[in-house]
């Protein structure tokens, strides 16, 4: 999992029908300092995240469709928790 | 299945179901020289790994097995604690 940032909310109106009714979050990967790190990325909310929120966000199948929970969906990354706390030991 | 260290510990309250009650640990994956290679990662702990440890996870849809049959989104997990290794 990486440590992201919700950095925006994405409606699309036309799209997979497994999809319908999912919240969809864009989510910038942070880097241990804090920093963006890579490209944005589109995920399923599975956390009731929102704008602002430093999030885990898991970058597997599998996962991504446990958390949508309608089966077998073509969807790939997913926003599975909220962080309140992140400690740094190195 | 790689080689890292842990470097740090992670708390959420608010998050899937599937991942109460399991310890989510930094981790800084390790060249086979000890050195830090790559990014770090967030990783579900299945053997009470502990900071500074030096562990190895896996990746991918494996990442869920060792928490079976409880359904778990896992996409790494640590899956053993290093005692050493030479290389």
């Amino acid at each position: 999992m990486l440590i992201g940032r919700v950095v925006g909310n994405l409606v699309a109106t036309q799209k997979n029908e497994k999809l319908e009714g999912a919240k969809l979050l864009l989510v910038q990967p942070l880097d241990l300092q804090g920093d963006p790190r890579g490209v944005t990325i589109l995920a399923i909310d599975g956390a009731d995240a929102g704008v602002g929120d430093r999030v885990l966000l898991i970058q597997d199948g599998r996962s991504a469709q446990l958390v949508l929970g309608k089966g077998a969906a073509a969807v790939d990354a997913a926003v599975i928790g909220v962080i309140d706390e992140v400690e740094i030991h190195a | 299945m790689l080689l890292a260290k842990v470097i740090g510990t992670v708390v959420a309250s608010r998050k899937d179901p599937g991942l109460q009650g399991v310890t989510m640990l930094l981790i800084q994956p390790l060249a086979n020289d000890h050195k830090p290679q790559g990014k770090a990662l967030v990783a579900l702990d299945s053997v009470g790994a502990g900071v500074t440890e030096e562990v190895f996870y896996v990746r991918g849809r494996e990442a869920a097995y060792p928490f079976m049959p409880r359904e778990v989104p896992a996409d790494a997990t640590i899956v053993g604690i290093v005692d050493e290794w030479t290389a």
